[in-house]
């Protein structure tokens, strides 16, 4: 037997490819795809408008990024294990006003903060979770009632009202301040981005190389069978909605920093936007594939086309039309690509 | 002789694979074709480029005498062929009428659905088949062999001039192939060709005029199967002769108990199911299709729930509650429908077998070591001649026989104290079956207590030291192994349907 097959090129002698028939191979892995799209935006708006390119510009869409990058990765977490979580949005908002109760409302220091947006996070996970798992309540609704309760609850605690970190120094850094810009002057990459890129390596290394990733892709795929070999799949569920929740915990510090604030009318709609993300990223909305690095580059495709379309001076509301456009086109490859293999 | 269908110097490739190498065949009028070879072989594959599902990469094929090309499925059905598939196809939410009739559903005004129509009609197919089964059941509530039979009624229903039957009998029991062959033989005498694969040798001499072997992807030869003994199409797949070694049942009375089930009780589906197995002996279940076996099964595996009864583990009473708990308490279930139970048909050779066995391949922090789990796979891989370009290859891409070897692989690696086999070699060849009773041998001889649910009885009389027969969920008795057991004394345990336990062979 030889040692592994080839991925992206098959080799298969003699076979004569036309190069239509390998553009489409290469076209096989929808990260690929996704990735030269990205590719492709980005030459496209800057030949049109030299401002694009600018430093300061390429920092504001990784800012823009960084909140439903972080979403839209947990977001993958679930969506690879045959579920959905439309509560990442209000999750996000809710750890957000925790943390302000813990900040501002008990004075409490920073560390605690954080600790409490990320615990917060992981428990309304977990109990999501549970919803799934053991009461076996589909996901969609699950997590559509986690949306609406977490919506309410961020209301009723903050008494509808922003709560400010004014008082505690150094929380705006957290998204805003740049460590890395600190040490290379010329990248003052933000932190928020930076936080980003660290959440997406961990929970790439989480999905590839532990145990807890490999039941994801198997629960997805086959959840009987894994049933069948013995695993404790409702456990490994709730674990996996529960590390989903607090990921938006990140989230959560991410917005809060970056307002310098608690909105608890905020997070409807992120859900949306972090699923789209995923979707374009190629990762399969019935479970089983997908990647985080495709999540990202979905995430980017959405900040970098909502950037342009803004310098380009398109109106917001075409840019809502374009994002939509661009959701089918991607699912459209996807099938495609799976229609040929 | 009139060729219904010449296939010749087909080719066919996939990603690192050659699956067909200027292969040839082909089918006269109101022949049985048998078509065989080892997994892997590319029987279904030829099949798949014959019925358009695969586009072939060479070759050419005749239709009644003519140059086709069948673009896809619908076009291979229009031209007259029609194919019942190795895996199951049907949709488990519908109804058996609304499967059958898929995409052809009678229409009345408006293009509403006709459901009497649809539910007459396929009754009376069904009727033809001598069939008897509701239209109106919905799929995924059936046995496989049920299912097996909506799948044989689709194709028919589509009045196919050539038949493909890829392992139609896998999941029958005795009396159902008996029917099929009578829906065969009707089918012969109006004219209709059958390609016929199966890895059930008797069924070649019972039922096959022709017979074409295959072997790694290439064509080996057509003979006559009446002229033809087994041996030799045996050697003609295999390469080699299969000697098959008889049993011997070893006297493993003194030996501890492993496993002790007493008064199961389910509803209709378990009464009052009471047995042993202990250390180093293989227990056979024999009995009909729906004779409970596997429910018995799953319901100590803790799969599915049960109503009453308690199981004993190596002499201490255990609560089962799920699979989980079940393979704590050192016991393993292998599946008899590996699709929807045993695999993640997505995921790679390597992950699947390590599924079961997570926990060994991980350090504390849940890491997974990468390397141990391919050299695991890759020693299975050889130890089970699993046919796979590599073990990142994904299983839905392994051919039928090679799937069912993966999941044995992730049993074996579990290493269970207690083994449940259902149904181990479905859909395997005949060289690969007689390596796995080697190896559930070995596995018994090394301690372990076995149980293997076959409805082959040549399966359960060549491997069990004890058998167990059941009948309508109830365990209508234990037969010693070995010769002194025949098939008869198994028959009429599997149809005695009223009370009266024997235990003549408890020991
Ligand atoms: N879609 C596919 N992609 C990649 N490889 C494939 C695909 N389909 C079949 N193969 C490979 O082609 C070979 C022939 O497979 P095929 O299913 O025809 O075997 P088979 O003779 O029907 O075996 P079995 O008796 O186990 O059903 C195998 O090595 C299989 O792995
Ligand atoms: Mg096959």
């Amino acid at each position: 037997m030889s040692a592994v097959i080839p991925t992206l090129a098959p080799s298969t002698p003699g076979k004569p490819k036309s190069p239509l028939s390998r553009l489409i191979e290469m076209g096989t892995h929808q990260r690929l795809l996704a990735f030269a799209s990205l590719i492709v935006l980005l030459i496209g708006f800057s030949l049109v408008s030299p401002n694009f390119m600018q430093t300061s510009n390429m920092i504001a869409i990784l800012q823009a990024t960084s909140v439903n990058g972080v979403l839209a990765i947990a977001a993958t977490l679930v969506i690879i294990t045959g579920g959905i979580d439309l509560s990442v949005g209000t999750l996000m908002t809710f750890t957000a006003v925790m943390a302000g109760v813990v900040l501002t409302y008990a004075g409490m220091p920073l560390p605690l903060g954080v600790a409490a947006a990320i615990a917060t996070g992981a428990l309304c996970g977990l109990c999501s979770g549970t919803f799934v798992a053991k009461m076996k309540i589909p996901p969609f609704i699950a997590t559509l009632g986690m949306m609406l309760i977490l919506k309410g609850l961020s209301l009723v605690i903050s008494g509808t009202r922003p709560i400010y970190f004014n008082d505690t120094p150094g929380f705006d850094l957290i998204s805003r301040g740049s460590l890395i810009g600190e040490i290379i002057p010329a990248l003052p990459i933000p932190n928020g981005v930076l936080i980003l890129f660290l959440v997406a390596a961990a929970a790439s290394y989480i999905l590839g190389r532990t145990v807890l990733g490999r039941y994801a892709f198997a629960l997805g795929s086959n959840e009987e069978a894994v049933r069948l070999s013995g695993v404790n799949t409702d456990g490994w569920k709730m674990a996996i909605y529960a590390l989903a929740g607090g990921i938006c915990g990140i989230g959560g510090l991410l917005i809060a920093s970056r307002l310098n604030s608690a909105q608890p009318a905020l997070g409807l709609g992120y859900e949306l936007e972090a699923i789209a993300a995923v979707v374009i990223g190629g990762t399969s909305l019935s479970g089983g594939r997908g990647t985080i690095l495709g999540t990202l580059i979905g995430a980017l495709i959405m900040a970098v086309l909502t950037n342009g379309l803004r310098v380009l001076s398109v109106a917001q509301e075409w840019q809502t039309v374009v994002t939509g456009a661009i959701i089918i086109l991607a699912v459209y490859a996807d099938m495609m690509r799976r229609k040929k293999a | 002789m009139t060729l219904l269908v010449k296939m010749h110097g087909i080719e066919k490739w996939f990603p690192g694979v050659h699956s067909l190498k200027s292969v040839q065949f082909d089918l006269a009028v109101g022949e049985v074709h048998a078509l065989m070879g080892e997994n892997g072989a590319g029987k279904s594959t030829l099949m798949k480029v014959l019925s358009g599902i695969y586009k072939r990469d060479g070759g050419e094929v005749w239709i009644r005498g003519e140059l086709a090309e069948p673009a896809g499925p619908r076009e291979a059905q229009d031209l007259g062929i029609g194919i019942i598939h190795q895996e199951l196809s049907l949709m488990n939410d519908l109804t058996v009428a609304q499967n059958v009739f898929i995409g052809r559903e009678p229409r009345g005004l408006f293009g509403r659905l006709d459901e009497r129509a649809l539910n007459q009609q396929t009754a009376e197919i069904f009727a033809t088949m001598n069939l008897k089964l509701d239209p109106k059941a919905i799929v995924g509530t059936l046995t496989i062999a049920k299912q097996q039979m909506i799948e044989i009624a689709k194709a028919l229903s589509f009045r196919s001039r050539v038949l493909i039957m890829d392992e139609p009998t896998a999941a029958l029991n005795d009396a159902e192939i008996a029917e099929l062959f009578g829906i065969i033989r009707q089918l012969k005498a109006e004219g209709v060709g059958i390609i016929y694969i199966s890895h059930k040798m008797d069924e070649i001499k019972r039922i096959a005029d022709r017979v074409t072997v295959m072997r790694d992807g290439e064509y080996v030869d057509t003979v006559q199967a009446s002229e033809t003994p087994l041996s030799r199409i045996i050697s003609m797949m295999v390469g080699r002769e299969v000697r098959e070694s008889p049993l011997q049942v070893p006297d493993t009375s003194g030996n501890e108990v492993a496993l002790d089930v007493r008064q199961l009780n389910r509803g209709t589906e378990i009464r009052d199911v009471s047995f042993s197995v202990r250390k180093g002996e293989i227990l056979g279940f024999a009995g009909l299709m729906g004779a409970g076996r596997t429910e018995v099964a799953r319901a100590i595996f803790g799969a599915d729930p049960l109503e009453s009864g308690e199981i004993r583990v190596h002499g201490k009473v255990r609560s089962i509650k799920s699979p989980n708990d079940a393979v704590a308490a050192g016991i393993g279930y292998l599946s008899e429908d590996r699709k929807h139970f045993g695999l993640a048909t997505g995921m790679d050779v390597r992950a699947n077998i390590s599924l079961a066995s997570l926990d060994t391949f991980t350090n504390g922090a849940g890491v997974l070591d990468e390397k141990v789990m391919k050299d695991v796979a890759v020693g299975y891989i050889s130890q089970l001649g699993i046919r796979t370009p590599s073990d990142r290859q994904e299983v839905r891409f392994l051919s039928g026989g090679n799937q069912q070897k993966v999941v044995i692989a992730k049993w074996l690696l579990r290493d269970c104290d207690i083994l449940i086999f259902d149904e181990p070699t479905r859909g395997i060849d005949i060289g690969a079956k007689s390596e796995i009773y080697k190896l559930l041998e070995e596995l018994a001889g090394q301690g372990r207590a076995i149980i293997v649910i076959s409805s082959e009885l040549p399966e359960v009389m060549r491997l069990s030291h004890r058998i167990g027969v059941m009948c309508e969920g109830r365990l209508t008795g234990i037969l010693p192994g070995g010769a002194g057991t025949t098939q008869e004394d198994i028959m009429q345990l599997a149809t005695q349907r009223d009370a009266g336990v024997s235990l003549a062979g408890e020991k």
